[in-house]
């Protein structure tokens, strides 16, 4: 049902939109990241960076707006709770949104050519993953849609397991030629960042839950990254 | 519309005290009707002893009407009929045998617009313990006097000009002096009926302030048409529609996620 002051509406409709843009830009930034990374294309990996700013500018609109609508007209319950989600979840996108940037960063640090091509194709499969999570929960957010965004929590895991093994495979490289560890690390760094784009989606999803339900998951969230119990000799 | 849903069994949602605080005033199926016009169609709640609960709801929706009926302001207003049983402490308010004086000392009111009796600010605290009887000298009278004008965070402002006559305070000061004047005959519950909505935002925040104090040793039920002070001095809310209770839990959880969507409508102004 619609408000009494329907300029109440267009002020939550207006921040639902910037929260979708600022969703798209993220989405974009982080596929083009990797792109940049596996082609090492130097250029769009640079222009990636640059769009980082357009991000950060539309997340501090979104909190300019939010705080000015509950400035001014008070809002209650679920109102109250969309604000609040649009808040959170543009601060989870902005966050990913540094993350690509920093992808890209490595793109134009590693500088040169792969010293082994699969490695690259365990990055792009972890990011296709964590892209397919980021574009469900966007999704599941425009459409209000709890059940889709329980979804997206519970299949973090994925992204958590597919990391744990590439960062054995890494460490194996690693250990078996000095000259891959500055490539490695730069690969590892960005796998890493990866995941953590897939925890950003999922806490968008907890953001998604609560603006539609007004609760808060009671579960641990599913984890699945056993990295940290790696050590050189576990592997 | 209203006798259809007069015979719709209605249900109200509640969700229980958490803080588990002891019941002061029970109603079961409150009826009440002016002439043919039926104003409350069976209202069931517990009030919960030291604590404020809010009524909430839109104009018309019974709130005010449901309110009266709990010291028998209604009984003034002729054609008005009231079912159902209220019990305070487990005594019934209804009952034939009641002194209504006395109820109403136990069971004080302050009103929408402040109305001091035009005499001076003393007397008009003064009035009550006198009628009642509650003071032995005039030394005593003077004391509960001082208390109620301090309890009602008035004192400091009157007490050079307490011969002064109560109608020449401001607004907010003489809604203060009409809690003094409730407070001044040890009422245990305190009905208010939108105290702030004739004040200015700062006298609006004293009378508040002075709610948030007054319910450690009063049982205080409001009627408000700000939702947003509602939600500031109470720790239960109950939500009136068209006549029946359609919602009363925690105020924490009626206006961050309520279980009616009636009440998150309203709360979130989505109907008027």
């Amino acid at each position: 049902m619609e408000h009494t002051v329907s300029a109440y509406d267009d002020d939550l409709k207006a921040i639902a939109r910037m929260v979708t843009e600022i969703g798209g830009l993220a989405e974009r930034a982080v596929g083009d990241s990797v792109t940049a990374l596996t082609r090492l294309d130097i250029d769009l990996a640079r222009r990636v960076i640059a769009g980082d700013r357009e991000l950060d500018r539309l997340q501090r609109d979104i909190e300019d707006k939010a705080i000015l609508v509950i400035a001014r007209r008070q809002p209650m319950a679920s109102d109250l709770r969309e604000i609040v989600g649009a808040m959170r979840i543009a601060n989870d996108i902005e966050r990913v949104g540094d993350l690509a940037k920093n992808i890209a960063k490595r793109a134009v640090a590693i500088n040169g050519v792969f010293p082994h091509k699969q490695l690259i194709n365990g990055v792009e499969h972890l990011c296709e993953i964590a892209l397919h999570q980021l574009k469900m929960v966007l999704d599941a957010y425009a459409s209000h849609d709890d059940q889709a965004a329980g979804a997206v929590r519970r299949r973090d895991d994925e992204i958590d397991a597919l990391y744990t093994s590439l960062f054995r495979e890494l460490l194996t490289y690693m250990m078996e030629d000095p000259r891959n560890l500055t490539f490695c690390i730069h690969l590892l760094f960005c796998a890493k960042n990866i995941e953590r784009i897939g925890d950003h989606a999922t806490n968008i999803a907890e953001s998604v839950h609560y603006v539609v339900t007004g609760r808060s998951y009671e579960d641990e969230r599913p984890k699945a990254d056993a990295s940290i119990a790696s050590t050189i000799a576990g592997t | 519309m209203s006798a259809v849903q007069a015979t719709v069994p209605f249900e109200t949602v509640r969700t229980p005290d958490a803080a588990g605080r002891p019941i002061k005033i029970h109603t079961r199926n409150v009826k009440v009707t002016y002439g043919q016009k039926q104003a409350l169609h069976g209202v069931s709640i517990d009030i919960a002893e030291k604590a404020v609960t809010a009524f909430i709801g839109p104009s018309g929706c019974g709130k005010s009407t449901f309110l009266r009926c709990i010291n028998r302001m209604n009984d003034t207003i002729a054609g008005a009929r009231v079912e159902g049983t209220i019990t305070l402490d487990d005594q019934d308010v209804y009952d034939p045998d009641l002194d209504v004086v006395e109820l109403r000392a136990r069971v004080g009111m302050v009103f929408q617009k402040p109305n001091p009796f035009p005499k001076s600010i003393f007397d008009n605290v003064a009035y009550g313990p006198r009628i009642h009887g509650l003071a032995r000298s005039k030394a005593d009278l003077e004391e509960i006097v001082v208390t109620s004008l301090q309890k009602a965070s008035l004192f400091n402002e009157v007490k050079d000009r307490l011969t002064e006559p109560g109608t020449g305070l401001s607004g907010g000061q003489q809604q203060r002096l009409c809690i003094a004047r409730a407070i001044a005959v040890s009422p245990e519950v305190i009905l208010m009926d939108e105290p702030c909505s004739a004040l200015d935002p700062i006298a609006t925040a004293k009378i508040e302030e002075l709610i948030d104090e007054l319910r450690a040793n009063f049982t205080i039920v409001i009627v408000t048409h700000s939702m947003q002070q509602a939600a500031r001095v109470s720790q239960r809310t109950a939500f009136f529609h068209l006549g029946h209770l359609i919602e009363e839990g925690p105020t924490d959880h009626v206006f961050t996620n309520p279980l009616e969507q009636r009440t998150l409508d309203y709360i979130t102004g989505r109907f008027g």
